[in-house]
């Protein structure tokens, strides 16, 4: 019994200790909050209108994702709504906010889904919530197109799961092959969210292209995202003298970060993936994340009608310069309405057929087409952090692609699988299916060193 | 040797974080016998008030002319709103509930402290988005010792948790009003019987609590300048670790709360840097559950029987 007395005797304290637990929980689960009703028009009604579903994070640590998304998704639906819908209906809007927490991603796709009834949803960014969500819509047979997540396990859901982006091991290859090539990096640290699927599949697709062209890691640290303190890891970091850190997280951590690389006194390089892609990156990090370089989907300075088309009506519209989940919203909204005008249904499995079968669809972040992964096979850009905005630096083209527009300043591609932009066009027509950086076996003999 | 200093000096920074933290719940904690979990709240309004000062006195932007005093300046505030925050959760939400069952105060903190989170997250607040807490410390390094740089801002949070620490030591071992405290804690009925107003001596309690809170949030926010929103569970982590650290030291015991956060600060610091940075959190909890098997009075707590 002397256990239990101890028990009873320390009650007050138990009992605090669960409820802490209980208030923790509570304070993580939140509530979901609808971000909206419908917008884009009157209520709905189910006779003239088809009601697509979007769910993103309009709040929280990655809330300009949602937000550039959502911006997107409305510019896009005002031109089609404008130009006269699509099967003779107009197109509305449904929205969930998810605060970036994977756990409401589910709840959001469930509402849209059963309370709402759409016919597809556009989302998430996050590949974590993109892949919780999925899950949903696969099982309920709805088709989503995911604008901006690039993790390979996002479309491997199922059948009704696609998505307009790149996918990540591409985004490694791109910003290893860029590391060792043009800055001549040959020691690189990693610091990741283990949180993250995005993160921890980026940072080994980094790794296994990486250390496949001879360069070597020096450290890999991870943290969690919301972490404040990174000197730890840091620490670790800087003893191994790298030339540059690899960040593959999100915007508000990447930030917090470099401002502790910089009080360290670490001088590496700073190198992240789209993640790192907000107009918040520059407020958070400061003079800090100056001279980083990151991948991302397109450049606004890009010399491709499409682009300058877009950031002229987007900037119209909503008085500033979109980012890259901006664009891509856009065009998982044009793409999904062009899929849907092709299905000349709204029927779930038709929508997701026609989807499969995009070939060359014109997007702002490049020509679409959809492959036997339900992946987009595109082109990645590479920007600099210069002056508080990323500044483009180069273009890389997926390997055994040739039908990206001509960069204005290429990747140093000696050697390497990227074609140059006057090289001789690869000898496969069809862009490689798959995954791209294992591709070099597979789709071309030109593979990386 | 550089990452064992490093790691010491970012060990004992962001343990004193987690004391000044920790002295508030266990204040309560040794007056009332309940745990106030609004305090974590109250720690992150701590921060994001500091951030809407320093941004309503003009201190953000490129060229912004920052007066040497502004930190000051901004910390005060920051202490003077939360201390009255401070002041009104304990008289609107927590007063009445005086003589209610122990589990209806702690439901009510859990109830106060989403209340503040979420009316945090007001667009005319703080928003719902990160922001950046204006460089109000300059950036400067005082010395580099083998290899290891200290920052002014790192100074700063060590050097203002101490003089806090030692004001509050001071107050309640040296004062009349911290004699009056102290018998609160030690019997409220006796102590009202000899004329002590208690309920203002309850009142005074919560608003030193919120101040320290306050404090360790403009610090916090000095350091780690990218604040995160209101809502988001960093802050009640954060809290947590610092309720963890009251435990371990004894919960109650003032001493205690200091002694208590500066080890789960080293213990995690050092767990990260030399064992695995990936179960950082996990150190602090094991900690927590060792003392409360083998010591579970705490380090320098004093067992209490307590009427069943």
């Amino acid at each position: 019994m002397r256990s239990a007395s101890l028990f009873a005797g320390r009650r007050a304290l138990i009992s605090a200790l669960a409820a802490t637990l209980v208030l923790f929980s509570a304070g993580c689960g939140g509530g979901e909050k609808p971000a909206g009703g419908p917008e884009a028009g009157a209520p709905p009604k189910a006779a003239d209108t088809i009601v697509i579903g979007e769910y993103g994070s309009m709040t929280g640590a990655e809330a300009t994702f949602g937000q550039g998304t959502h911006e997107g998704v409305m510019l896009a639906l005002e031109e089609i709504n404008a130009a006269g819908g699509v099967l003779g209906k107009q197109v509305v809007v449904k929205d969930y906010d998810t605060q970036g927490k994977t756990q409401e991603a589910g709840t959001a796709v469930t509402r849209l889904i059963t309370d709402d009834k759409v016919v597809a949803i556009v989302g998430e960014v996050a590949s974590s919530l993109s892949i919780a969500g999925g899950r949903v819509a696969q099982q309920m047979g709805v088709p989503m197109v995911s604008p901006a997540s690039t993790n390979p396990q996002v479309t491997q859901i199922g059948d009704m799961i696609f998505r307009v982006c790149f996918i990540d091991p591409f985004q490694g290859y791109v910003m290893a092959t860029f590391a060792k090539d043009t800055l001549g990096s040959k020691k690189v640290a990693i610091l990741y969210d283990q949180a993250s699927a995005y993160s921890k599949g980026l940072k080994d697709d980094f790794v296994k292209a990486f250390t496949a062209g001879g360069g070597v890691i020096s450290a890999e640290a991870a943290y969690t995202a919301g972490d404040q303190d990174y000197s730890a890891q840091l620490t670790t970091i800087r003893d191994g003298a790298p030339d540059a850190i690899f960040i593959p997280g999100y915007y508000t951590d990447v930030g917090n970060i470099a401002i502790q690389v910089k009080k360290l006194g670490i001088n590496a390089k700073l190198l992240g993936g789209d993640g790192w892609d907000s107009p918040k990156l520059a407020e958070i990090g400061g003079t800090a994340i100056e001279g980083g370089y990151y991948s991302n989907h397109y450049a606004v300075e890009e010399a491709r009608p499409e682009v300058a088309e877009f950031v002229k009506k987007y900037q119209a519209r909503y008085g500033r310069v979109p980012d890259g989940m901006g664009a891509l919203g856009y065009d998982a909204t044009r793409l999904l309405v062009d899929a849907i005008g092709r299905a000349g249904s709204t029927d779930g499995k038709a929508i997701a057929k026609a989807l499969a079968e995009t070939k060359d669809f014109p997007g702002v972040t490049g020509s679409i087409t959809i492959d036997a992964e339900r992946n987009a096979q595109k082109s990645a850009v590479v920007l600099e952090m210069k002056g508080g905005k990323p500044v483009y630096v180069a273009t890389v083209k997926p390997p055994g692609a040739a039908d990206a527009a001509p960069p204005a300043a290429p990747v140093a591609a000696e050697g390497g699988a990227v074609p140059a932009p006057n090289a001789p066009a690869p000898t496969e027509a069809a862009p490689a299916k798959g995954a791209p950086p294992a591709g070099p076996g597979k789709a071309g003999k030109s593979g990386a060193p | 040797m550089t990452r064992l200093l490093q790691t010491l000096l970012d060990g004992v920074a962001v343990g004193s974080l987690y004391a000044l933290i920790a002295l508030g719940y266990t204040m309560v904690y040794g007056i009332l016998r309940f745990i106030n979990f609004a305090h974590s709240d109250v720690f992150m309004l701590g921060a994001w008030v500091s951030w809407a000062l320093a941004m309503a006195l003009g201190y953000s932007g490129v060229g912004a002319e920052i007066p040497w005093f502004a930190p000051a300046l901004v910390l005060v505030g920051s202490m003077a709103a939360c201390g009255l925050l401070g002041f009104l959760i304990e008289r609107l939400a927590y007063r009445r509930l005086r003589s209610a069952p122990r589990i209806n105060v702690l439901i009510t903190a859990i109830g106060v402290s989403l209340l503040i989170e979420n009316t945090g997250q007001l667009p005319a607040l703080f928003g719902t988005q990160p922001q950046r807490m204006p460089a109000l410390v300059p950036d400067l390094n005082l010395a580099t010792l083998a290899g290891v740089n200290l920052p002014l801002v790192d100074v700063l949070v060590i050097g203002v948790s101490v003089g806090l620490m030692l004001g509050l030591e001071f107050l309640v071992h040296r004062t009349r009003l911290g004699l009056a405290m102290r018998a609160v804690s030690y019997d409220t009925r006796t102590a009202a019987l000899m004329g002590i107003p208690v309920d203002r001596v309850i009142s005074f309690t919560f608003v030193v609590g919120s101040a320290l809170a306050a404090a360790a949030g403009f610090l916090n926010a000095a350091k780690y300048p990218g604040l995160n929103q209101a809502a988001h569970p960093t802050w009640i982590l954060l809290g947590l670790k610092a309720f963890v650290a009251a435990v371990v030291g004894g919960i109650g015991n003032l001493r205690g709360a200091m002694a208590g956060g500066l080890l789960i600060g080293l213990v995690e610091l050092f767990g990260a840097a030399y064992l695995s940075p990936h179960l950082r959190d996990v150190y602090v909890f094991v900690l927590l559950i060792v003392v409360l098997l083998v010591r579970p009075e705490g380090l320098l707590g004093k067992a209490v029987k307590e009427k069943v």
